[in-house]
């Protein structure tokens, strides 16, 4: 095990920027590996990877699993649906039957913050967070980081915005986070009604104007808005949040000449980004996240796994 | 347009701090300047009028108006009521959005503008829906509204009685630092009353309503605007209780203000007199010591506007048993000289009286207006204190006349109304 890290990767915080910068030096290394199809298959051999979906997310989900084989883990997907967990289990019940099994690798995603925390206080398996209700989801951050970090050389001392539904995003806490960590400046923008006032004393700037927050930033990172907070009267409509929170070409062009556009995924179209931006091979970087994704993953997997790295 | 010069005037413009004889020359709309009476000289070619020692003030600005369109053009249209506010010396009045359809709707929004507009002598501020169709059951569009240039949002004479909904929308507000303005009285021991609880409704068997009706939703409001930072603004505020909590909100700093109507100062419960509905109103007219709370809180500076709270009926509305008759009274007509009756009974000076109906209202709703500064519009107001009129419902202008200050004599002749300095009513001093 390599000792720099715990045993469980459960979020950003904690984390100092030597910890980063060495996962995304490793994952750098996978980013090139991958793309040269030249992946140490050999590494997580003999180790079993379980992924433990609570919540749905292909994304995500396949990103590990790729990751896991890339690596040479035997990977099994857990689908909620199917699990015992529909059968009234708890998820302490679960942990106790995972760790019967003897999987190495449990990589856990829940709509309600800190199950991930509970799991690993039981469970001998390393526990990775890939997202805990509106808490954190720190491998997100990650790719982002190194999205960024690949297109500018160094993250100290960039301004990045990132703009939408604060309230309830665990994308935007882990990137708070760690871009605060790394040396950036951060701005959150969104509706008072999807932005809590409190999160300036996690570090960020809160910017109710679209238009003035995304001025003269580096990076803009655009969050997903879902209809359920319409629904739950949080704001008007999807053409009123388009008009004032939506990133068209016009906000776009407020932001630093070749900001990066970028977006978790999946993309609301027409809600909170235009076609035309999220599409646009010259500032948005959304496809490169998604590569980034695997390779970060596989690098959290390899620091978070009981085995030390190859060279 | 030859240029306009007021002579023989008294001055007064409570924002810039002056009362006294004077000029006010206009060109082409807007104020050029006010001099003293012994300056020298005119411009050329200017019409002049001799105001004869009247007040020339102005134009008054109403913050609280319900006009009948869309969807009730039988109690009042734009330009009914447009006829009523000019010869009520008011110039710009802020209409309230709870018509059918309510003003949840931008293009809504402009279609009012633009109908002021075609008046020509009336400035229209719609406010927005807060909630759509003024329900209280979703968030309004209040971004795309205050875009299409909805003034402030309310619900109009309707509070928003989810505690969880009201938040949300002052938060939302917020983030567009948009006033939001509540009629504040709880719904639920509101509901099916017609008058005040008290003696009075007791003895004539009618449904009541507490007056805590109304300081129950203050202080939850209250908290709210403390929690979400909303400048939150209270209509028609009438008891005793719900401006105490005003005042003493005002004092911790919290973003709050609140306004009053005639009604509420000069009149009091008994004035439904035996089931006279014209008197039934919403919020009901309440006790004695209520009205002089009300007196008070003009004076000590807690209310921050007087407003018509012109709420136009037909007859049919109400020539009906009081409890089914509708509540509201009109008020365009009788704004300004109700406002001067706590002038005469020596609780609030002219200046003060005015400047609850000019610039502070104006500056509520972050217009310009309402002042005799140079290069503004020349919206102008001008009245003769001294004379006094008969409100004789039937025949006043507009075409709401359901007045509960029917038969009254009231101080204040409006003799002229200048809309961007073009003469928009006059009535000849006798």
């Amino acid at each position: 095990m390599d000792n720099t890290f715990g045993q469980h990767f459960l979020g950003i915080e904690g984390l100092s920027s030597q910890h980063i910068e060495m996962l995304l030096d490793r994952a750098d290394n996978y980013a090139l590996l991958n793309r040269s199809r030249k992946t140490p298959r050999t590494l997580l051999r003999e180790r079993t990877l379980i992924t433990l979906f609570f919540e749905n997310s292909t994304r995500t989900r396949t990103s590990f699993e790729l990751a896991g084989k890339r690596l040479g883990a035997d990977v099994i997907n857990m689908s909620v649906s199917s699990s015992s967990v529909s059968k009234g289990e708890t998820l302490l019940d679960t942990a106790y039957t995972l760790n019967a099994m003897r999987a190495d690798l449990l990589i856990i995603r829940h709509s309600h913050s800190g199950a991930p925390a509970l799991l690993a206080q039981k469970v001998d398996a390393s526990v990775i967070n890939a997202g805990d209700g509106m808490h954190e989801h720190p491998t997100q951050a990650l790719l982002d980081a190194l999205t960024i970090r690949r297109h500018f050389g160094s993250l100290s001392g960039l301004t990045v915005a990132i703009c939408g539904d604060i309230l309830h995003s665990r994308v935007a806490r882990s990137n708070i986070l760690l871009l605060n960590t790394m040396g950036c400046h951060v701005r959150v923008i969104g509706p008072p009604t999807l932005l809590p006032l409190t999160i300036s004393k996690m570090g960020a700037t809160p910017y109710y104007s679209m238009d003035e927050g995304i001025k003269d930033v580096d990076v803009i990172m655009m969050l997903r808005m879902q209809r359920e907070r319409m629904q739950a009267g949080l704001v008007p409509s999807p053409r009123e949040y388009f008009r004032f929170f939506g990133l068209d070409r016009r906000r776009l062009n407020l932001a630093k000449p070749g900001a990066l556009v970028m977006h978790p995924g999946p993309l609301n179209r027409g809600v909170e980004i235009d076609s035309n931006v999220a599409d646009d091979p010259q500032q948005s970087v959304i496809q490169e996240q998604v590569e980034m994704g695997v390779a970060v993953r596989m690098a959290v997997l390899e620091k978070f796994s009981h085995i030390k790295a190859q060279p | 347009m030859k240029p306009l010069l007021f002579t023989n005037v008294r001055l007064i413009d409570p924002k810039s701090d002056i009362d006294q004889p004077g000029r006010l020359l206009v060109k082409d709309g807007i104020i050029a300047g006010i001099d003293l009476p012994d300056s020298e000289g005119k411009p050329e070619e200017c019409d002049v009028i001799d105001g004869q020692g009247a007040v020339l003030c102005p134009g008054l600005v109403d913050m609280r108006v319900t006009v009948g369109e869309p969807g009730y053009e039988y109690r009042e249209t734009i330009a009914t009521a447009a006829q009523a506010a000019a010869a009520g010396g008011i110039t710009t009045m802020a209409i309230l959005p709870n018509t059918k359809p309510a003003i949840d709707n931008p293009a809504l929004v402009s279609v009012l503008k633009a109908k002021g507009d075609e008046t020509g002598s009336v400035t229209i501020l719609p406010y927005g829906a807060l909630t759509v169709g003024c329900e209280g059951k979703e968030m309004a569009e209040i971004g795309l509204l205050h875009e299409a240039g909805a003034i402030a949002f309310t619900d109009g004479n309707k509070a928003v009685e989810n505690t969880r909904l009201m938040m949300l929308t002052m938060s939302y507000a917020h983030g567009y630092n948009c006033l939001v303005v509540q009629h504040p009285e709880d719904p639920s021991l509101a509901k099916n009353g017609s008058a005040t609880r008290g003696e009075l409704a007791t003895r004539l068997g009618l449904p009541s309503i507490p007056a805590a009706a109304e300081a129950i939703m203050i202080a939850r409001d209250l908290r709210l605007a403390e929690l979400t930072k909303c400048h939150l603004h209270f209509g028609h505020v009438s008891t005793a209780e719900g401006l105490e909590l005003i005042r003493q909100a005002k004092q911790r700093g919290l973003p709050i203000s609140c306004d009053t109507a005639p009604m509420y100062f000069d009149l009091n419960e008994e004035a439904i007199g035996d089931f006279r509905t014209y008197a039934k109103l919403s919020p009901p007219l309440r006790s004695e010591e209520d009205r002089q709370a009300v007196c008070q809180a003009l004076a000590d500076g807690t209310i921050d506007a007087i407003a018509s709270d012109h709420l136009p009926r037909d007859v049919d509305d109400k020539r009906l048993p009081f409890a089914e008759a509708a509540a509201g009274g009109t008020g365009l007509v009788t704004l300004l000289s109700v406002t001067l009756t706590r002038v005469k009974e020596k609780t609030l000076t002219l200046p003060q009286a005015l400047s609850l109906l000019t610039h502070r209202p104006a500056e509520l709703l972050k217009q310009s207006c309402g002042t005799l500064e140079k290069n503004q519009p020349a919206d102008l107001c001008m009245f003769d204190p001294e004379k006094t009129w008969l409100v004789e419902a039937g025949i006043l202008p507009g075409r709401a006349q359901n007045t509960p200050f029917d038969n009254r004599v009231l101080p204040g002749v409006v003799t002229g109304t200048w809309k961007m300095g073009r003469k928009v009513y006059e009535k000849a001093l006798s």
